[in-house]
């Protein structure tokens, strides 16, 4: 592999869009599958395509429509869940065919799909740019310190919601914040891996960190390392190999998955 | 002597059954309270309504002098210990992260060492909660009861499924935090003998509360005892 790709400019602001990208995703990430909400990143994102096709039929960044649509349908939908006693697992198969068909009657009405929906479908990491980045960055960094701030009461309330609620913690504002910061993070990492792989960064790296059989910290660390290494090697790859970074990107993190798998089930991995 | 607990009158509707029916009683600082009665006799929704999980109720229930409907700080002073925690097999948590999370500030590491210690789980403070025994789980939730200086602490039957060898550790544990550290504690339980040994005071409940006195008036009554014991050794033969 020729050093030269990390020359450019482009390839700078993917790699640090990329990383921020997947710190974000696997801390939101790792509560959500502790939570048994894996697939609601999925479900979120789905709702966002409602909102990228609106964006693009009113002549609006679609990031924006999508940031919208995504947060208030999130919201909504655990409102309902919690008012209407629906499982999770129910309330987020609404939440993804709703968005996938709003966003369908959509781009049938302005005219069918165009090679931006095709981007948004799959991601661009390549292609974004200067302002994008900021953005990715700002959202990383505000995400990440209100989880250091609260990360006792969102982990108890992750934990064990009844004994949290006891002890005094707020758990249904955590709740409605836990579901907001992850409408944020899909919407900002639609542009990595588009709206069709995105459960698979919050849900992947978790997953095979878990394994390991560690405490929260050292969990957390893991599932950042292995999908910071999912991402950067992705980008590089798919560049070189010119294929799509997204399919990379996730193939990769399917393969620590798998290794970690086989580390585990030829006992390598200790109790403590 | 000054209140911990007031119950005026607490009535729980649920649709098709009253749980809880014209329930009074007070706890003052320092009791040992054992609530027994039959599953079924109410005592988890006495419980929930105590906690604040339960807000559907006629009456009053007060802690430290107020109302709880008027402000929940009131949790920040109790510890509680659950039948049997529920949590993921795999949560990634280790007894370190059990006992610490939740906790607004940093408390005293030391201080948590102590209470890990005291309960005999200072060795096991890095394994993951998801590897431990029953037994041992309900020590871990003791200990993060503890952390927080309770004024008070409520166990709801914090013994089933638990092995004979860790239940008399428990007691040993619970005789002491009552007796050394004066905290006051409410328990539920169906074992009569613990509660003899245990409790100062004693509460009868089965949606109504059939007694509520020192412990030495309710072991004295033998028609009392009689009915409890069958009522419990029915309901437990039953359960199985």
């Amino acid at each position: 592999m020729s050093l030269e790709i990390l020359t450019f400019s482009f390839m700078h602001r993917a790699l640090i869009s990329g990383v921020a990208i997947a710190i974000l995703c696997s801390v939101i990430g790792l509560f959500l599958v502790l939570r048994r909400y894996s697939l609601f990143g999925d479900a979120i994102a789905h709702s966002s395509f409602g909102g990228i096709a609106l964006g693009l039929m009113a002549g609006v960044y679609p990031l924006w429509t999508a940031y919208g649509v995504s947060i208030v349908s999130a919201l909504i939908i655990t409102k309902i869940k919690e008012k209407y006693d629906i499982s999770g697992d129910a309330a987020i198969a609404v939440l993804l065919s709703s968005g996938i068909a709003v966003g369908l009657v959509i781009v049938g009405i302005s005219g069918g799909f165009t090679i931006d929906i095709f981007s948004f479908l799959f991601g661009s990491i390549l292609l974004v740019s200067v302002n994008e980045t900021i953005l990715i960055l700002s959202l990383t960094g505000i995400i990440l310190i209100v989880v250091l701030l609260l990360y006792r009461q969102l982990l108890y309330s992750t934990f064990n919601e009844e004994q949290a609620k006891v002890s005094g913690i707020p758990v249904e504002k955590i709740n409605y914040l836990i579901v907001f910061m992850a409408g944020l993070t899909v919407v900002t990492s639609i542009q990595l891996v588009g709206v069709l792989l995105i459960s698979a960064l919050f849900v992947i790296p978790n997953v095979t960190a878990i394994m390991y059989g560690k405490g929260f910290k050292t969990t957390a660390i893991l599932s950042i390392s292995f999908s910071i290494f999912s991402v950067v090697t992705g980008i590089l790859i798919s560049y070189v190999f010119d294929i799509t970074p997204a399919g990379t990107i996730v193939l990769l993190s399917i393969g620590l998955f798998g290794g970690t798998m086989g580390i585990k089930s030829m006992g390598l991995l200790s109790k403590n | 002597m000054l209140s911990v607990v007031e119950i005026e009158h607490l009535t729980v509707q649920y649709p098709d059954v009253k749980a809880l029916d014209d329930v009074s009683f007070t706890v003052k600082k320092g009791d040992f309270l054992g609530i027994i009665g039959p599953n079924g006799a109410g005592k988890s929704t006495l419980f929930a309504s105590m906690l604040g999980l339960h807000t559907k109720y006629k009456g009053t229930i007060k802690f430290f002098g107020k109302d709880i409907r008027k402000s929940k700080d009131y949790l920040k002073e109790i510890g509680y210990v659950p039948q049997k925690p529920i949590f993921e097999k795999n949560f990634p948590a280790t007894v370190n992260d059990v006992v610490r999370m939740g906790l607004r500030k940093e408390s005293d590491a030391n201080k948590i060492d102590e209470i890990l210690q005291q309960l005999w789980i200072h060795e096991l403070s890095k394994k993951r909660i998801g590897e431990l025994s029953g037994g041992q789980q309900q020590r871990v939730f003791i200990a993060k009861a503890l952390v927080n200086n309770p004024k008070l602490l409520i166990l709801d039957e914090p013994v089933t499924g638990i092995d004979q060898q860790s239940i008399d550790l428990f007691y040993s544990i619970l005789r002491e935090l009552n007796s050394k550290q004066k905290i006051t504690i409410i328990w539920s339980s169906h074992d009569l003998d613990a509660v003899n040994q245990l409790a100062n005071h004693v509460a009868c409940l089965n949606r109504t509360l059939f007694f509520h006195g020192e412990s030495d008036e309710f072991f004295e009554n033998d028609e009392l005892v009689k009915q409890y014991s069958e009522a419990s050794m029915q309901e437990h033969m039953h359960h199985h």
